[in-house]
């Protein structure tokens, strides 16, 4: 057959080359994977310079006399802009300056208070991170099976209530305590993530429209309940605060809230990358949602599939709302969840559905969320604006075309190195 | 006079393939040029710059003898060349008038669609070139024959005089096939020109007037076809000499492996789509089931491998019943299964390739410890049978959707035939192969059949189940009209079962006594 492509020399050689050929091509598979997101990355960004500058009174003005004085007009963008971004990255990691100096000053004067201050915006960015972590996780595990979960919303916020319940209800030891807590956010989340998973495996009801659905089930529940059964005394529909024994414990005194939960998301994240890679059952899941046809035909059961990825991934988000409650807000009260189930959608999006690229993607969107306060107080830049600079990567993400056709780069082309394909398909 | 259409050094290439290099072609006015190759050769880029969907890297193209730059699509129509896909282009919901008006619609008082008008020019097209076709019947209503029709008409109503057809026969049946080829012979003797793109050998000596045949990007032959035989054209396809023929030695039949009672099967629309099917299965011989698509086939392998609902009968598999088995509990009793669709079935097209080659035995040691997927095993494995079964592929983590279509079906092969298996279900094992991976995949199931293992082969192509089988059945309506030795097999007899004959007149009409020799030609 010496004349069929590839050559069977060519073949051997690959094959004895395997190692580094793995490796180079692991490379630049790395590269076309980040390629698109950190480009999608720099365009928000510049589009949302332009729209802080048109945003700017200062630099509307210095616009009007361009002609007479086109240095200012420019001077003054560039200064509205600087600011604005100077703020947000200050707000979100602090300045390395003063973290130097503050621990200096603790050597020297064994003052920790500095220290703790000039970190304060860094771990309070973790602290963001650590709730989008988990559930960015819970919406790209349903995606890995082919499911679009759109109900981390609802998943969160029960997955809060539970553990809230568990934590002010509940009295025992931290080393029982906390991990029921955590077990009982998990275990919420699970339930009413495992419900459109169900529906969906033995009825075909679509899960979009069940989890959106689930969503609203869970803000009215979660409404009686605050203003009911679960509701501490006083006005205000909030539940009583946790036990301190249910607390996860902070790495440092307050005001800085960084707590356990962000290691416990880092280890979930690498939890799940084991799960879905590693085990036969995250194979199973990955091929029902790569080729649902293609598993049933190889003896793989899509019900149970169906099923277990939807329970994960709530399980998932309720975790995340637990890890919010006993790291963070230590009660729970209406309106509680501010759209953590919803921003996951657009993180797993973002992470490629990847554990380590939606690790990346949150701790972009929670330093981005955090340090946008800053940037609010202290170059007067609504906060809005960060929700404009993500919605425009996520449209980028969501549409890498455009994104190549801005940058000129052509489309990944796996298809055409070695083999072609035959006619129609 | 110059010839209606000619390419010269038509150059195109990939990174890392040259997918044509210098092509020179030419058609005649009125006369078919077929184009003939694997999968691969090339032929779908070469129709691809003919009809403006890629640029050559070099080269001209000259119609009626002036060069021409195809820049998309719309120039290729402009210029009087048209393609008809293997997949055909039509909505379903539409009529066949709608159809052919899609992106040309005549408009009248400025507002109004004017389908009558389509509609009278539609039967003016179907009467000349014999195009037989209603053009108010809706396109899912029609049968895959008479669709292919429209899409015809479809490319004649642009005015085309350059017909380009992908693998015009691949989705007929045998009696619409003929009716494909008097239409094209209408066709040239209005003056219209014809490519004709195949893998056939046989079709391509019965319609084509010269042959072009390419390999590997090249035209490494041109010739009339009365100057072709079989045996050429597939020596300059492939580049060797192929072995047409099945060798194989009779067959040594065992106790039953499979047996089929009165089994009846539903389709999605609640149809009886398989209507009390019985047959055996023995050890060591292949079972044809032949049939026309869509004569419950599909469903009939869907039910054995647990993919279907059984409605009533019984499937044993070694005497032991299978009662609404999963699938995987029926392929853990030894049996394998090749997929009629290999890309939906089949495969997990984005999976590596030794992930698709552990896809039914993942779960089961040594490829699982305990939760723990023994990756190394299985990439040693998957290296292993790459090797074995010859697959064609860089290395074993590309993913299989970068493989060409004979070396998927290697892929599947080589999973299912590296499991310990009493039974084996091939489902159009061959469909859209090319002739060397053909010839390979027949050799592999008549060693399977030899080793012992039980064989049910399902296809409709008639030469296929007469070369591989040693008993055929005939499916029509679901119903398993008859069973015959393969040894006294009669074609005109069992291509009248096939189109609803019953068997008494079938063999009257077909005596046995004028039994034709067994073509045993693939």
């Amino acid at each position: 057959m010496e004349n069929v492509s590839p050559p069977k020399p060519a073949v051997s050689e690959n094959k004895q080359g395997g190692n580094s050929k793995e490796k180079k091509r692991n490379g630049s598979k790395l590269f076309q994977t980040l390629l698109v997101p950190v480009l999608a990355l720099l365009t928000g960004f510049i589009i949302g310079a332009i729209v802080i500058a048109l945003s700017n009174d200062a630099v509307i003005a210095s616009y009007r006399n361009i002609f007479r004085d086109p240095g200012a007009a420019l001077a003054a963008t560039w200064s509205a802009i600087s600011v604005a971004y100077g703020s947000l990255f200050y707000g979100s990691f602090g300045s390395v300056t003063e973290i130097f100096h503050s621990i200096q000053t603790y050597y020297s004067t064994g003052d920790s208070k500095a220290f703790l201050l000039a970190i304060y915006p860094f771990t309070e960015s973790l602290t963001t991170v650590t709730p989008y972590i988990l559930a960015g996780l819970a919406v790209a595990v349903g995606f890995k099976c082919g499911l679009f979960n759109i109900g981390a919303e609802g998943q969160f916020g029960i997955g809060a209530l539970c553990s809230a319940y568990v934590g002010y209800a509940m009295h025992a030891p931290w080393y029982i305590h906390l991990p029921l807590a955590l077990l009982a956010g998990a275990a919420g989340g699970a339930l009413w993530g495992a419900i459109p998973g169900l529906l969906k495996g033995l009825t075909g009801a679509h899960e979009v429209v069940t989890t959106i659905m689930m969503n609203y089930v869970s803000f009215r529940l979660s409404d009686w309940l605050l203003n009911g059964p679960m509701k501490a005394s006083g006005f205000r529909p909030l539940t009583p605060v946790i036990d301190n024994s249910a607390m996860l414990p902070q790495f440092f005194p307050d005001p800085l809230r960084l707590n356990w939960g962000f290691i416990i998301a880092l280890a979930i994240a690498f939890l799940v990358y084991w799960f879905l890679f590693k085990t036969p059952i995250g194979f199973e899941i990955r091929a029902v949602g790569a080729n649902p046809d293609g598993a049933r035909y190889a003896g793989m059961n899509i019900v149970k599939n169906f099923v277990l990825a939807m329970t994960i991934s709530g399980a998932l988000a309720g975790l995340a709302g637990a890890v919010q409650v006993l790291g963070v807000d230590h009660w729970v009260g209406q309106g509680f969840s501010s759209g953590y189930g919803f921003d996951s959608i657009a993180i797993a999006l973002l992470g490629q559905s990847h554990p380590l690229g939606v690790v990346l993607a949150a701790l972009l969107w929670g330093t981005l969320r955090s340090g946008a306060t800053n940037m609010q107080l202290n170059a007067g830049v609504p906060i809005e604006i960060i929700s404009i600079i993500q919605g425009l990567v996520i449209v980028f993400v969501a549409a890498p075309a455009v994104i190549r056709w801005i940058y000129r780069i052509r489309a990944i082309s796996t298809q055409t190195t070695v083999l072609t394909r035959g006619w129609g398909k | 006079m110059a010839p209606v259409l000619e390419l010269r050094g038509i150059t195109k290439s990939f990174p890392g393939v040259l997918a044509n290099d210098s092509i020179n072609l030419s058609v005649e006015k009125g006369k078919i040029l077929a184009l003939l190759g694997e999968n691969g050769a090339g032929k779908t880029t070469l129709m691809n710059i003919l009809y403006g969907l890629y640029k050559p890297d070099k080269g001209q193209i000259f119609i009626n003898g002036e060069e021409v730059a195809i820049q998309n699509p719309s120039d290729a129509i402009a210029r009087g060349i048209g393609m008809v896909h293997q997949h055909f282009m039509l909505i379903p919901v539409m009529t066949a008038t709608e159809n052919v008006m899609l992106g040309v619609e005549p408009i009248r008082y400025g507002i109004f669609l004017d389908k009558a008008k389509v509609a009278k020019r539609i039967l003016e097209i179907s009467t000349q070139y014999d195009l037989e076709v209603d053009p108010n019947a809706y396109i899912s209503d029609l049968p895959v024959g008479a669709q292919q029709r429209v899409e015809i008409i479809k490319v004649l109503y642009r005015q085309a005089d350059i017909l380009i057809l992908d693998e015009p026969t691949a989705v007929l049946t045998p009696q619409e096939v003929e009716g494909l080829f008097k239409v094209l012979r209408s066709l040239v003797a209005n003056g219209k020109s014809v490519i004709f793109i195949t893998h056939k050998l046989k079709e391509v000596l019965a319609i084509a007037d010269t042959i072009s045949v390419l390999r590997g990007g090249k035209v490494v032959g041109t010739l009339n076809t009365k100057d072709a035989s079989q045996e050429k054209l597939a020596t300059l396809m492939v580049g060797r000499e192929v072995n047409l023929v099945v060798k194989k030695k009779p067959a040594t039949p065992g106790g039953v492996v499979l047996s089929v009672k009165d089994l009846c099967v539903r389709d999605e629309s609640e149809n009886l789509i398989v209507d009390r099917a019985s047959f055996e299965v023995h050890a060591g011989e292949v079972l044809g089931v032949a049939g026309v698509q869509g004569n419950g086939q599909t469903e009939l392998v869907y039910a054995l491998t647990g993919l279907a609902h059984v409605l009533s009968g019984e499937i044993s598999i070694m005497g032991k019943p299978l009662h609404h088995s999963s699938p995987r509990n029926i392929l853990e009793r030894g049996v394998a299964h090749i997929p009629e669709d290999r890309q939906r079935h089949g495969l997990i097209l984005p999976f590596p390739v030794h992930d698709n080659l552990v896809l039914c035995t993942y779960y089961q040691p040594p490829f699982t410890k305990g939760l723990d997927l023994q990756q190394k095993i299985i990439i040693e494995t998957a290296e292993k049978l790459v090797d074995q079964f010859d697959v064609r592929t860089p290395n074993v983590f590309v993913p299989v959707s970068t493989l060409s279509g004979g070396n998927q079906q290697k892929v599947i092969v080589a999973r299912e035939f590296s499991r310990p298996i009493k039974l084996l279900i091939a489902s159009q094992p061959t469909r859209g192969l090319d002739v060397g991976s053909i010839e390979y995949i027949h050799s592999r199931i008549v060693e399977k059949r030899d080793e012992g293992t039980a064989v049910l082969l399902v296809s409709p192509e008639l030469d296929e189940i007469i070369a591989l089988s040693d008993r055929i059945a005939v499916m029509y309506k679901g119903q398993i009209v008859d069973i015959v030795p393969a040894e006294r097999v009669n074609k005109a007899y069992l291509g009248l079962l096939m189109a609803g004959v019953k068997s008494k007149e079938a063999l009257e009409m077909a005596p046995t006594t004028s039994m034709e020799e067994v073509d045993r030609v693939t």
